[in-house]
């Protein structure tokens, strides 16, 4: 049993206990007589300090504290789809059956339900040799989820016992295997510690789109499966909008998604509209391979400091099983002020901005938790991390943003005066950047007979070349500029109106398919094309920008499904044979 | 049951802080009584509690208080309000207890003042348009029930008036059920508070309003306990009376300067402006208590009222607040001073929850798209704006001249209105369309052609 010792102090969510001689770091503890839940952060002779998880209200010095022997850990089996965890991992259902529609303290509850029975077909026959990570049975979880039950990473001989095909529920022995430790009887879940990587066998090089629907995402800022990416923005700019797009239309097999320290509403949005949206290929409710932590600004800081590690560990274990994981993280710098807010309590020495020595490499650690990885099972699997960034006053160069800047590859930065005009998403092209591009070429390539890459740098030479006129334009005006000049500003307003913006609440807009993406894009660069070539042949720009096909074409991304997306390329060769009379008239 | 104990003299008095030595058996955050040398009663709570020694923050101030002749009693609970609905229409100080020489409210229930987090799991989602009648708020930023919107302002800006035309003129279109509001000062000026009640009054709003004002003299400690005692009351109302309740807190700078006043009499490492680290959560801990809940019929919606120190958005007071908030309101120095009514920009404005209020069944089909329109048409014609003023107008084609036109019609008509001007949402709509069809039919690619032909109406 545990090591028991008393209060000795209490500030906010920090606790000082003593007489706890033996208690180890980050060991999960009980404290005062709800038997709050806490975490070890520091010990020191005989005496240890926690983070308590919970309000900590009503504490006195002298009350006890309990040592559980373990760190904290979180159930990994089946049970974890469609569920919404706080960020200590209990069920924030169950939670409302107990306390009502405000959370009371000192809630005990397993995070995976244990009365419900699962199907469970054994993959494994007695005799079996197997191995840490392997796949003993499946459960088909929801009816688009074939939940794959891993024998525990650190467990390892030979399988003395198998359940036959059956009901069972997460408690019972499902597998016993004898090896070096001795017999060891398997359930559908296990444990693991948040704070430790799971294992895997070999890091892969990441070589496929996370297809997201979202075109500025896949065609000019692609995130490779496996990557890490940063969302920086300041409030208004569609951080959560971005994330919950992510997390709707990713082609990821699961979503985890962590609301850490953000608004109650926000996840509610989320519990309300995921079980409503269908996953573009199954026709499935979003909700069935969705698993939900969240841990809202005004729940406990020092949970909320967890929810990040819970989260990845989740993912992580969903990677196990060959999976593809997406896994987003709204907001990290809520994350960082929850380290730094403990840290202060800690009367820790403070870096940048009060924020504690350790955040960058913190942060290193949680995005390296990213990567494509063979398994330990033998498949390969995925976890593509996107971390949102809060920077105060919108300002990239504060530590949480530029310390995280150092982890990730892809970069789509939010930018407050596109989001003023409403452009969204508000992902500056000029700024932003992705080191994927070359990883997810050839795929793309696969799907565009070559031409993806220099299409977009075609349009984003256009997208550039507006930036610069701007300039001059604010110094002499647009009529001054020669007509091949205008050109590149109406194309570059097609771009953004008809490419770049997508409009996240329009039923057709809101998803578009890689090929619909490029065929869109190929229809504003045909019309640039055919255009110059009217312009150099003396045709006037204000002919063609007057031309009322123009309208349509900025209105194709809503008008036009991705199954219909051939009437793009009609519209396309109508457009440009209408520019074509106009150059004989002139000629 | 708690054994009260209390004790006589401290060791140490800084600030609002007063350390007592020798204490046992107290608990994180519990309520403190102190008694002064001459009697008088003030109240407290725990900061910090560490064996045989205790941090006690006074609400009302440490001033008159000595080391030897202070006694301190331990109560064993947190700040608890007496609630009730007999709490409307009377007028409370900043820690609740009644200041308009009524009787003292009939008591229903005890409560925390800090409340509980709400459930994600149990929170309904806001989607019910209110109509404020305030054009730029109904037709552009539109609030919703459950919502928090704060108003970010400046001083000498008219906040007050515009917060107050809200509270005079918010309903539900088609609904009988009006408003109860409950108006929270902090360290604001005694005319300010005047001015409040005295609309309150002649509005008749009064007797479904409950008022706790804790004013610009008034200890600052007792500002951070202002806006839990409201919203303690505001709970209680909504979601065990039913009602809908509008909470409008003013002026949450002085709230956060009363923060980092505490934080730094305990000597606490600051974050940026020397504000507490944890003001993001403090925030939070009031912002979050808005909402609505599943099955249950009331709901809480706050329109929190800040000025920006300097006019600045990126100070750590609106930016946190931002953060948290669903949008905010945001008023324009240089609006004010060309004499728009209300002088609320646009273009750093934002509301959140608005597309889930309006539209089909709800407000009008077009309202979103049009509201889309008008958004980037003034962003165009503010750019153009400035290019004229360096170029001239001579220099922009005829477009862009419509767009200026625009700009101009936008502010002086469809922005502007009076302050007892309460518009439908109607008037709003075909306001806004008036003000579309200065511009050429081609420039509205945020519409559909359906709407367009319907309501585009050029001269």
């Amino acid at each position: 049993m545990g090591i028991k010792g008393k209060i000795r102090k209490i500030s906010g969510p920090v606790v000082v206990a003593e007489d706890v001689s033996g208690l180890e770091m980050h060991e999960l503890v009980m404290v005062g007589k709800d038997e709050l839940i806490g975490e070890v952060v520091r010990v020191e002779g005989n005496s240890a300090t926690i983070q308590v998880y919970e309000d900590t209200v009503g504490l006195k010095p002298g009350e006890k504290v309990l040592g559980s022997g373990m760190p904290l850990a979180v159930e990994l089996g089946p049970g974890l789809l469609m569920g919404i965890f706080d960020g200590i991992q209990r069920p924030l259902e169950v939670i409302q059956q107990l306390t009502g529609d405000f959370i009371k303290r000192g809630i005990k509850t397993p995070a995976l339900p244990r009365e419900k029975q699962w199907h469970f077909v054994p993959k494994l026959k007695k005799g079996d040799t197997v191995l840490g990570g392997e796949v003993m049975g499946i459960v088909q979880e929801t009816p688009i989820f074939e939940h794959r039950c891993l024998v525990p990473p650190n467990v390892r001989g030979k399988v003395e016992y198998v359940a036959k095909e059956g009901d069972y529920t997460v408690e019972d022995t499902v597998c016993r295997v004898s090896g070096e430790k001795g017999k060891v009887e398997l359930k559908m879940y296990h444990k693991w510690p948040v704070r430790e990587p799971r294992p895997y066998v070999d890091r892969l090089e990441p070589s496929e789109p996370l297809i997201t629907g979202q075109r500025i995402i896949d065609t000019f800022f692609p995130v490779a499966k496996g990557g890490a990416v940063a969302i920086p923005g300041g409030f208004g700019t569609g951080k959560t909008i971005t994330s919950h797009q992510l997390a709707a239309w990713s082609d990821a097999e699961v979503i985890v998604y962590i609301g850490c320290g953000e608004r109650g509403n926000e996840m509610t949005e989320v519990l309300l509209t995921f079980p409503e949206w269908k996953d573009p290929k199954s026709g499935r409710p979003l909700m069935e391979r969705t698993v939900l932590i969240a841990n809202t600004s005004n729940m406990p800081v020092s949970a909320r400091e967890a929810s990040v590690y819970t989260g990845i560990t989740i993912a992580e274990y969903f990677r196990d099983m060959g999976y593809n994981v997406a896994i987003m993280a709204d907001s990290t710098s809520r994350w960082a002020e929850a380290l730094r807010e403990i840290s202060g309590r800690l009367e820790e020495m403070p870096a940048e901005e009060g924020y504690p020595s350790y955040l960058s490499s913190r942060l290193g650690e949680f995005y390296e938790r990213a990567g494509r990885v063979k398994t330990m099972g033998g498949g390969i699997g995925s976890v593509t991390l996107i971390g949102a960034v809060s920077p105060p006053g919108g300002d990239f160069s504060e530590p949480v943003t530029v310390h995280t800047k150092r982890f990730v590859r892809c970069f789509w930065a939010l930018d407050s005066a596109l989001a003023s005009m409403r452009h969204y998403p508000a992902i500056n092209w000029l700024t932003s950047y992705s080191e994927y591009t070359d990883y997810v070429e050839s795929w793309w390539n696969r799907l565009t007979t070559n031409r993806w890459r220099s299409q977009r740098l075609k349009a984003m030479e256009i997208l550039k070349r507006e930036d610069e006129l701007k300039e001059v334009i604010r110094l002499v005006g647009s009529e001054a500029l020669p007509e091949s000049e205008k050109l590149v500003l109406e194309t570059a307003r097609l771009l953004r109106e008809g490419f770049l913006q997508q409009n996240a609440y329009d039923p057709i807009d809101t998803y578009s398919s890689p090929e619909k993406q490029f065929i869109l894009l190929d229809a504003i660069l045909n019309f640039h094309d055919a255009a110059s070539a009217a312009i150099s042949k003396g045709v006037p720009a204000s002919k063609l920008v007057a031309m009322p096909q123009l309208a349509e074409l900025a209105k194709l991304r809503m008008s036009v499904e991705n199954e219909r997306i051939n009437e793009i390329q009609k519209f396309s060769e109508a457009l440009s044979a209408e520019i074509k009379k106009l150059m004989e008239v002139r000629s | 049951m708690t054994v009260q104990m209390e004790f006589r003299g401290v060791t140490k008095i800084s600030g609002p802080l007063v350390f007592v030595e020798g204490v046992s058996d107290v608990g994180y955050n519990e309520l403190v009584e102190i008694r002064t040398s001459d009697g008088e009663m003030r109240r407290g709570k725990v900061l910090e509690v560490s064996k045989g020694m205790a941090v006690v923050e006074v609400f009302e101030g440490t001033t008159g208080l000595s080391t030897t002749d202070t006694s301190i009693k331990f109560l064993g609970k947190p700040l608890m309000l007496p609630v009730s609905d007999d709490m409307l229409g009377r007028v409370f100080n900043g820690t609740g207890e009644p200041i308009d020489g009524g009787p003292t409210p009939f008591t229903e229930d005890y409560r925390d003042v800090n409340g509980l987090p709400m459930n994600p799991y149990s929170r309904d989602y806001p989607n019910e348009f209110i109509q404020t009648g305030i054009s730029a708020i109904d037709g552009m930023d539109t609030l919703v029930r459950g919502q928090k919107l704060p108003l970010f302002s400046g001083s000498g800006l008219p906040h007050n008036l515009i917060a107050t035309q809200v509270a005079r003129q918010a309903t539900i279109p088609g609904e009988e059920t009006s408003f109860a509001v409950i108006f929270v000062a902090m360290g604001i000026k005694h005319d300010e508070a005047a001015f409040f009640k005295r609309s309150f009054e002649e509005s008749g709003a009064l007797k479904n309003s409950s008022l706790f004002l804790n004013l610009a003299d008034d200890p600052p400690v007792e500002r951070l306990v202002t806006p839990r005692c409201a919203l303690t009351l505001a709970e209680y109302l909504a979601f065990e009376r039913d009602m809908h309740v509008l909470v409008i807190l003013t002026d949450m700078t002085n709230y956060a300067e009363a923060l980092r006043e505490t934080s730094a009499a305990r000597e606490e490492v600051p974050s940026r402006k020397g504000y507490p680290g944890y003001m993001y959560s403090d925030f939070a801990s009031i912002y979050e208590r808005a909402g609505r809940i599943k099955g249950k019929k009331g709901s809480i919606t706050q329109m929190p009222v800040l000025t920006m120190p300097n006019d600045d958005i990126t100070h750590p007071i609106p930016d946190l607040t931002g953060y948290i908030t669903e949008g905010q309101i945001v008023i324009d120095r240089d609006l004010h001073r060309r004499g728009v009514y209300p002088p609320i920009n646009i273009l750093p404005s934002l509301s959140r929850l608005m597309k889930d209020g309006i539209g089909k069944g709800k407000t009008r089909e077009d309202h979103g798209p049009v509201a889309s329109q008008l958004y980037s048409a003034y962003a165009r014609s503010q750019e153009l704006r400035q290019l004229s003023a360096i170029i001239g107008e001579e220099g922009l084609t005829e477009k862009d001249r419509a767009y200026l036109r625009f700009g101009d019609a936008f502010e002086q008509r469809f922005l502007s209105q009076k302050f007892d001007e309460n518009r439908s949402l109607e008037t709003t709509l075909s306001l806004a369309w008036e003000m579309l069809s200065l511009l050429p039919e081609s420039e509205l690619t945020r519409i559909s052609d359906k709407f367009v032909k319907q309501y585009y109406k050029p001269k």
